[in-house]
């Protein structure tokens, strides 16, 4: 099973993305931003990090990566794409999830080990969790309040199209305490929390980030 | 030469904390005037010459796409000669 993980100007978390692939069984394959050669992955995920140096806005010119005209021609079609963190960012300015992430109600850049339960295991990514299981993994962004307008709200509590929710408290004021949402498809995911960063507990508070990546292998062959 | 100015604020209705940061600061400096703070940012772009139509219809399709974020953010643009 071939996961795809981007590397732009600026990703961070890219090699651990790519870590976590292999220890949960799958093959990782390098993609890069300025080509536009998904190389025959079967889903593929954008890092952390801080892609062009967050210019302008978190993801806004990352947006325009070769790579990513081929992902999102690609997640139109189904093909599976989780974003974590700056990813996330990336997926809200390509417009494949609705609303924004913005800087935190404290201003404060928050790195610390974060409880979420889990409220949607129907997308590729998440199809390994219990309904509502609590699992904790590390958030690590200055930018990670998610707003949306009332009417997108209302869109995603009602179809269900939560993914994570802060549980305990919500660090950064992000609305209705989402940590992650889901396409109307289900296919296309953005996480603000690293599961990539809880995969052992040698490094990691938690192996509960792990089940990201086993879920997308059991997605695919079930295929 | 004109330069087309190109001003992008976040909308009213999102929470603007750079903005609360900066009107809470100005407090502390003996400057009581300030109400609310919001925070944008400013483009200026050179062109040759007076900008055409066109040229101005482009600025905006940029605005709309790259400039700004529409879901939280509104843009204006403007000329100065």
């Amino acid at each position: 099973m071939r996961i795809g993980v981007v590397t732009f100007p600026g990703s961070l978390d890219d090699s651990s993305a790519l870590r976590a692939i292999r220890l949960a069984g799958g093959d990782p394959v390098s993609l890069f931003h300025a080509s536009d050669d998904l190389k025959e992955v079967q889903a593929v995920v954008l890092p952390g990090g801080f892609s062009y140096g967050d210019y302008l806005r978190c993801g806004a010119i990352s947006r325009f990566a070769p790579i990513m005209e081929s992902i999102i021609v690609a997640a139109d079609h189904g093909f599976p794409v989780l974003g974590i963190c700056n990813g996330f960012q990336i997926l809200t300015e390509s417009h494949l999830l609705p609303g924004a992430l913005i800087r935190n109600q404290d201003l404060h850049f928050i790195c610390t080990d974060q409880a979420v339960t889990v409220e949607n295991t129907q997308t590729p990514w998440t199809n390994g969790y219990e309904q509502g299981q609590r699992i904790v993994i590390p958030i690590k962004n200055g930018e990670g309040s998610f707003q949306a307008s009332a009417d997108t709200l209302k869109e995603l509590e009602d179809e269900g199209r939560i993914v994570l929710r802060y549980a305990d408290k919500n660090p950064n004021g992000s609305q209705n305490n989402i940590a992650g949402i889901t396409n109307a498809r289900g296919n296309v995911v953005g996480v603000m929390p690293h599961p990539e960063q809880a995969i052992e507990n040698l490094t990691g508070p938690s192996e509960d980030g792990l089940t990201f990546f086993t879920s997308i292998l059991h997605s695919l062959v079930g295929r | 030469m004109a330069t087309i100015i190109v001003e992008v604020m976040l909308k009213p209705e999102i929470l603007d904390p750079q903005g609360q940061a900066v009107a809470s600061a100005l407090p502390r400096l003996g400057f009581t005037f300030a109400k609310s703070v919001r925070q944008g940012k400013r483009f200026e772009i050179e062109v040759d010459g007076e900008p055409t139509h066109a040229q101005l219809a482009e600025v905006e399709q940029a605005a709309e796409k790259l400039l700004s974020n529409p879901v939280i953010e509104t843009y204006v643009v403007k000329v100065q000669s």
